[in-house]
């Protein structure tokens, strides 16, 4: 029997092993497949009434390869190492944000 | 007569005596309005009935008609306000059974009242003499009603955005024992829940506010197990505080309380609390900023009989027009192939926004739901780890996955059976995101999570693994 530790958790796939950029990539994927328009938004703080983060650039409305998301989260990430960073996915036929994961914890290398 | 289509009344006067139902209500030339409220009707006439007249007698009944003629008719203008059964088709491979359509004035319904609605269109008519057994299949309510009706307080997108939780379905617990627990102990099992990673917990429908708990001191023991599972996990928690009650005063006391205490979520049960009382605390919740989750309690003794009744569709349909953000809709796992169809059918009418006519699911009309919010389909009871993958296909993001033995009855207890459960999700998410098969890969989804985390292994290990058959799906 294990106790469960104590843990902070960033929402949606943040119980799984920090995504590698492949997994990330595919998840792109499917945001771009569904049509959804891709977005990264980061934050000093993952306080989770804290409902807005700052957008990275605009939306990438005119992504059409998982690459050009990709590298957008690889500048970000560069340029804001101390922050979190989420990828974040807009339905304009719905006219709401329709997904959201995890991409990176300040100070960690990959994540 | 251009306007009603029917004429009814002649100007020879008043002639007292029973005459048949089919002379007035049964009117197969009449071309529906979208402005009519539409009901489909499975009729078992009494032997030597004819269908004509059993259909005639159900939309007689159910709007203007007596057994008897009545001078008084005369005052009235019968064509404007008369039901009309307008087409009746025999049900294949029943002998004495028939649906029959029939069509409802907008004038003849209260706005804004599902109660209204639902006591002329399945009152008095249900015990009538001339029939077997009568039952409500479906209801179409045009765009003009349905815009008298507030509907869900929130609606699922807006859940989302005050939950901050996208791109997954929801998890939730019903704690258990539903009976008997102190407010304090109560409240350490939905802490643990919380803390291990479910959205939400639920009070069982039974806890009200019985001598061994009090709803005033559950709500305070749950609101600080909220706040610590939420500060600890850096995420939105929720408890599903039941208040219904004796009365609708008790009822808003419950609420406003819950409110007070900064609680995202409130619940009711809209049968056995009945639609007044349910109406009245969707607009409260609305007005209030507070989600609803609505139980189903009595659902049963009113949708089970085939040939009596109501389809849970139609008691679907008015918690739509009533108010809630959340509704029970079972879990079709483990069940017959056929009844994924119908329920996936119901579940398109309480989240879509356009839902064609569809009788291979049991949807007799197409309805337009002229933008209310929908409700989160809440999958509940019986299920645990190995059905994850299945649910997730089936229902898909926009439900609640309710798994109460399944969490609680982890062997390392609460906390470790959510993370189980939250991992298993999320797992899958991942999986179908990617592009994998969830019906045909899910148990190797589950296998491979299993491996890094040692709470799902365990319960892999406690629960068997079941294969789902996704193939046969036309024996609806």
């Amino acid at each position: 029997m294990k106790t469960l530790p104590k843990e902070r958790r960033y929402e949606t796939l943040s119980y799984l092993p920090p995504l590698t950029d492949a997994q990330i990539s595919r998840q792109i994927q499917y945001i771009l497949e569904k049509g959804y328009i891709a977005a990264i938004e980061f934050n000093e703080s993952s306080d989770p009434t804290e409902f807005y983060w700052s957008m990275w650039k605009l939306p990438l409305f005119s992504a059409r390869s998982t690459q050009e998301v990709l590298s957008e989260i690889q500048a970000c990430r560069s340029e804001y190492s101390n922050c979190f960073i989420r990828v974040v996915g807009f339905d304009n036929v719905k006219q709401c944000q329709i997904l959201s994961f995890i991409v990176h914890k300040p100070n960690t290398s990959r994540f | 007569m251009s306007y009603s289509q029917t004429k009814t009344q002649s100007r020879v006067g008043y002639q007292a005596g029973v005459k048949e139902y089919k002379l007035t209500y049964y009117t197969p030339d009449y071309t529906p309005k979208d402005t009519d409220i539409l009901a489909a009707f499975r009729v078992t006439p009494q032997p030597g009935v004819p269908p004509e007249e059993a259909g005639a007698a159900v939309a007689a009944e159910s709007s203007t008609g007596t057994w008897t003629t009545v001078w008084t008719d005369l005052l009235t203008d019968m064509d404007r306000y008369k039901g009309r059964c307008y087409d009746i088709e025999p049900v294949a491979g029943e002998d004495n059974q028939y649906i029959c359509y029939v069509a409802y004035p907008l004038d003849l319904f209260e706005e804004g009242s599902v109660t209204n609605l639902l006591t002329s269109i399945v009152g008095n008519v249900f015990g009538f003499k001339a029939l077997r057994a009568l039952r409500l299949e479906d209801l179409r309510i045009p765009v003009a009603y349905l815009k008298t009706f507030q509907g869900p307080p929130h609606g699922i997108q807006v859940e989302r955005d005050k939950l901050n939780k996208y791109g997954r379905p929801l998890l939730g617990c019903t704690i258990k024992p539903k009976l008997g627990l102190s407010a304090k102990n109560y409240g350490r099992a939905v802490y643990e829940c919380l803390r291990g990673g479910l959205d939400f917990t639920k009070d069982d429908e039974n806890i009200n506010s019985q001598p061994f708990m009090r709803w005033r001191d559950r709500f305070l023991f749950v609101a600080e197990a909220i706040k610590k599972a939420q500060a600890e996990t850096g995420e939105i928690k929720g408890h599903y505080l039941n208040c219904t009650a004796g009365t609708c005063e008790e009822m808003m006391k419950r609420a406003e309380f819950a409110k007070e205490l900064e609680m995202p979520i409130i619940m009711h049960d809209y049968l056995t609390g009945g639609f007044t009382a349910n109406t009245t605390l969707a607009r409260w919740c609305r007005d209030n900023g507070m989600l609803l989750h609505i139980h189903r309690a009595m659902h049963a003794v009113i949708d089970r009989q085939k040939n009596h009744g109501m389809h849970f569709r139609t008691l679907a349909k008015c918690l739509r027009m009533s108010g809630g953000d959340h509704i029970h809709t079972g879990t079709v796992v483990g069940k017959l192939e056929g009844e994924r169809g119908i329920t996936m059918g119901f579940v398109d009418l309480l989240r879509e926004n356009y839902v064609e006519q569809d009788m291979s699911r049991g949807i007799y009309f197409t309805q337009d739901w002229a933008s209310m919010p929908g409700v989160m389909a809440v999958a509940s009871g019986g299920i645990h780890v190995w059905h994850m993958p299945a649910l997730v296909e089936i229902f898909g993001d926009d439900s609640v996955l309710q798994f109460g033995g399944g969490t609680l009855g982890h062997p390392w207890g609460n906390a470790p059976g959510a993370t189980a459960n939250r991992v298993a999700l999320e797992a899958c998410i991942e999986a179908r995101n990617a592009g994998r098969d969830l019906g045909r890969e899910g148990n190797d989804i589950l296998r491979e999570a299993s491996k890094w985390s040692p709470e799902l292994a365990i319960a892999c290990e406690t629960w068997k693994e079941i294969k789902f058959e996704f193939e046969a799906m036309d024996t609806v």
